[in-house]
């Protein structure tokens, strides 16, 4: 076995949400600038890994380990877990009422550049690089001095967390249902923005039900969640043939194989 | 004196309880120093007519102001304490109280900054109050070559030039008695409220404020104010006459968490606008609010009230109201001339065993007047924030326009928001909106934050910060920035 050590490892995670227990058993690998796509049924536990990841004080951690680059995330706050390098890009990203956009986004760099000991960033330097990254997502200039999310529709939303993306440059991102809500365009921005950052080593796991994205993404692996555990795993045939016949008949085949 | 009776004395003291008067004597700090001759510097505790008597003689005063306060006390014995707020408030001995002490000779004040409290300056570092202001203070003894002198001589030279009067309370008393005669008591009569006639009675200094006619004041009258209003006493009182088509704009106060030894505070602010003037007044109010138990702190008990004397007259009130154990406080505008305008934005921040009961009253009498509420509560710890505002209009008021908007949020479980908005309007077209919102701050909200990178305490502030945003802007730019890092500092601990 001489394959490198992952980025994220993941083993036997089990996680409850209130008394239920939503993830049984979960255990991956993903290596840098490799995409992961998870599929499965709603309910089946695809966004609870996420905010589980990312420490969600509603997901408790029952069991199980997560490493990032070696280190023990279960261990950490959620603030430093996203200063260890974890983005997660929210199903219903929240608003903040009153905080401009662009401030918001330097608050969260200037933490991470504190945490790792750096000088804050430069005020106009960062406005120039925001207004750069709205640009290349075909973003208005104006949705930086926007207050975050207030009054933005869904796809703007979702298109706000590509922004942010973009501009933190995590070392592994978890995409949940990023496209829901956004138009053509803005599926286009996503993987324009997700071939970028992945030839740039960032990893990626991608929460999707759509094919043609999925297609467009080039994944390494695509995994069927069922019931709080991986119940297949594949390449982009499986996504496919997800597509093709649904959940209900892809859990009937694979109990028959 | 009952067990919970209140030390007005000094704030940071414990009760006194039933100990031996030797031991008293020697646990009080030796007060006399050098100063020999301290006694006349100050008045035995007591209120009654020949105190009022010697403040005056003191402040060697016209005979028309020393009836003027004989009158006042003679209505405030007559009132009672009044008890609508939502505030519990222990019994105060008046009759306890020192109504007179000349401020503190600098040989009783510390030395350098070494001798003062390290958590004190480790706000002001927090808050990032230049290091020139910090000694002044904090109370520090400071040599009359200090910067800030020379600032405030360029100051004074620019305002006379342009016939802006701009002194203390008691200078003008002396210099431009014939304004104070005309004008003091016009908006808060003597027997306006128990506190107001208090005041009235026994008001110690503060500020006066002529700008006369067609003069824009040439800047904000508040650099200045924040390094010399030392030691104001607890009894302050301002006076502001703005003259047909001028433009103020007055700070009072400042970031900085200032500490004083009267427990007790009742303020008197009068504004008045002619025709076609507009005033500007901003408060910064960051008294010491106790501490995390509850002991000690500020009770600071104020009236305010701006006539909008004259046609299409604008009174702006903005206030950040983060210190004080207790706040009753309504800032208000009595619209009288026709189309004349009147503004409250405000902001109350209460943390831990704080109370805060605000909100501003607008009286509409004259035709196509308009005002504007903005109020944003934000309750932590134990505290209970209470917005209370009357809108009146009178039969006379034609058109009369209202909008308010009243905004709370609430940090942790033990807190409270309470609002009590009145509208009383004696005429049918009259438009009065009202806007109310009651918020937590959401773990969603904060969970969002946290995964960006920025902590509980950062997330917090910063979700405050959009919260007060919309009266943040009213404030003077350059003090924006510093409300933000006052509201930050007072809510510490309140999340995770």
């Amino acid at each position: 076995m001489t394959q490198p050590t992952p980025l994220l490892q993941v083993r036997d995670l089990r996680v409850n949400v209130g008394e239920r227990t939503v993830l049984h058993s979960v255990s991956l690998d993903v290596q840098p600038g490799q995409l992961v796509v998870l599929m499965g049924a709603n309910g089946s536990g695809k966004s609870t890994l996420g905010m589980a990841l990312a420490g969600h004080p509603h997901y408790s951690v029952q069991g199980g380990q997560a490493l990032l680059g070696g280190q023990d995330l279960l261990q950490l706050p959620a603030h430093e877990r996203a200063r260890a390098g974890l983005f997660l890009s929210f199903q219903s990203p929240p608003d903040v009422p009153g905080v401009k956009n662009n401030f918001f986004i330097r608050t969260a760099l200037n933490a991470m550049h504190e945490a790792r000991g750096q000088e804050p960033l430069d005020a106009f330097d960062f406005l120039a690089s925001a207004k750069k990254a709205a640009k290349d997502l075909g973003l208005p200039e104006a949705m930086l001095a926007r207050p975050v999310n207030e009054g933005f529709s869904g796809g703007e939303r979702k298109r706000n967390e590509l922004l942010q993306l973009s501009l933190l440059k995590p070392r592994l991102a978890l995409l949940d249902e990023i496209d829901s809500g956004m138009d053509v365009d803005g599926v286009r921005a996503v993987v324009a923005l997700v071939q970028k950052l992945r030839s740039e080593g960032t990893a990626f796991i991608v929460i999707s039900h759509y094919l043609q994205m999925i297609e467009q993404l080039e994944p390494d692996a695509v995994l069927r969640l069922d019931q709080g555990c991986i119940a297949e795993a594949g390449d982009l045939e499986l996504a496919r043939s997800i597509a093709r016949t649904g959940f209900a008949r892809a859990r009937a085949q694979a109990a028959e194989a | 004196m009952t067990s919970e009776t209140v030390n007005l004395g000094a704030p940071d003291a414990q009760p006194v309880q039933q100990a031996p008067a030797l031991e008293q004597a020697l646990a009080r700090p030796y007060q006399h120093g050098f100063v020999t001759d301290i006694e006349s510097d100050s008045l035995p505790p007591g209120l009654d007519e020949d105190t009022i008597r010697a403040i005056s003689r003191k402040k060697k005063e016209p005979q028309f102001l020393l009836d003027w306060r004989l009158a006042a006390l003679k209505r405030w014995r007559a009132m009672e304490l009044p008890d609508w707020a939502r505030l519990k408030i222990a019994p105060i001995d008046f009759q306890a109280l020192s109504y007179y002490s000349a401020p503190k000779s600098m040989k009783d004040r510390p030395k350098s900054l070494d001798e003062v409290d390290p958590k004190l300056l480790e706000t002001y570092e927090k808050l990032g109050v230049p290091l020139h202001e910090r000694a002044a203070l904090a109370g520090v003894a400071v040599d009359a070559v200090f910067d800030s002198v020379s600032v405030g001589t360029t100051f004074r030279k620019q305002l006379a030039d342009v016939g802006v009067i701009f002194c203390s309370f008691s200078h003008a008393v002396q210099n431009h008695p014939e304004l104070v005669e005309k004008y003091l008591g016009t908006v808060v009569p003597q027997g306006d409220n128990f506190y107001a006639a208090l005041n009235s009675a026994v008001f110690s200094d503060g500020s006066f404020v002529y700008i006369p006619k067609g003069v824009r004041c040439p800047m904000e009258l508040s650099s200045y104010f924040r390094i010399n209003a030392q030691n104001t006493g607890q009894f302050e009182r301002t006076l502001i006459i703005a003259e047909e088509g001028s433009h103020v704009s007055y700070l009072e106060g400042c970031t900085a968490p200032q500490r004083d030894e009267n427990q007790l505070h009742a303020a008197v602010v009068e504004l008045i606008a002619h025709d076609d003037a507009f005033i500007k007044y901003s408060t910064v109010q960051n008294w010491y609010p106790g501490d995390e138990n509850g002991r000690g702190g500020i009770y600071n008990f104020v009236t305010k009230r701006g006539l909008a004397a004259g046609k299409r007259s604008r009174i702006a009130w903005t206030q950040i109201e983060t210190g004080s154990a207790i706040t009753w406080k309504y800032p208000s505008v009595v619209l009288r001339g026709d189309e004349s305008n009147g503004e409250f934005h405000s902001i109350a921040v209460s943390n831990h065993w704080q109370q805060a009961d605000t909100g501003t009253k607008m009286i509409h009498l004259g035709k196509n007047t308009t005002s504007r509420i903005v109020s944003k509560g934000i309750s932590a710890g134990h505290a209970q924030n209470s917005y209370r505002g009357l809108v009146r209009v009178n039969a006379g008021a034609e058109g009369a326009r209202n909008h308010t908007q009243c905004d709370s949020l609430l940090i942790g479980p033990h807190c409270g928001a309470h609002t009590f908005p009145y509208v009383d309007t004696a005429r049918a077209d009259a438009v009065v909106e009202h806007e109310a919102t009651t918020t937590r701050i959401s773990e969603e909200r904060l969970f969002y934050c946290e995964q960006r990178g920025i902590d509980a305490q950062e997330a917090t502030a910063l979700i405050v910060g959009g919260f007060c945003q919309a009266v943040l802007e009213e404030l003077p730019m350059e003090f924006a920035l510093e409300a933000k890092a006052l509201l930050a500092v007072s809510l510490e601990g309140a999340v995770g």
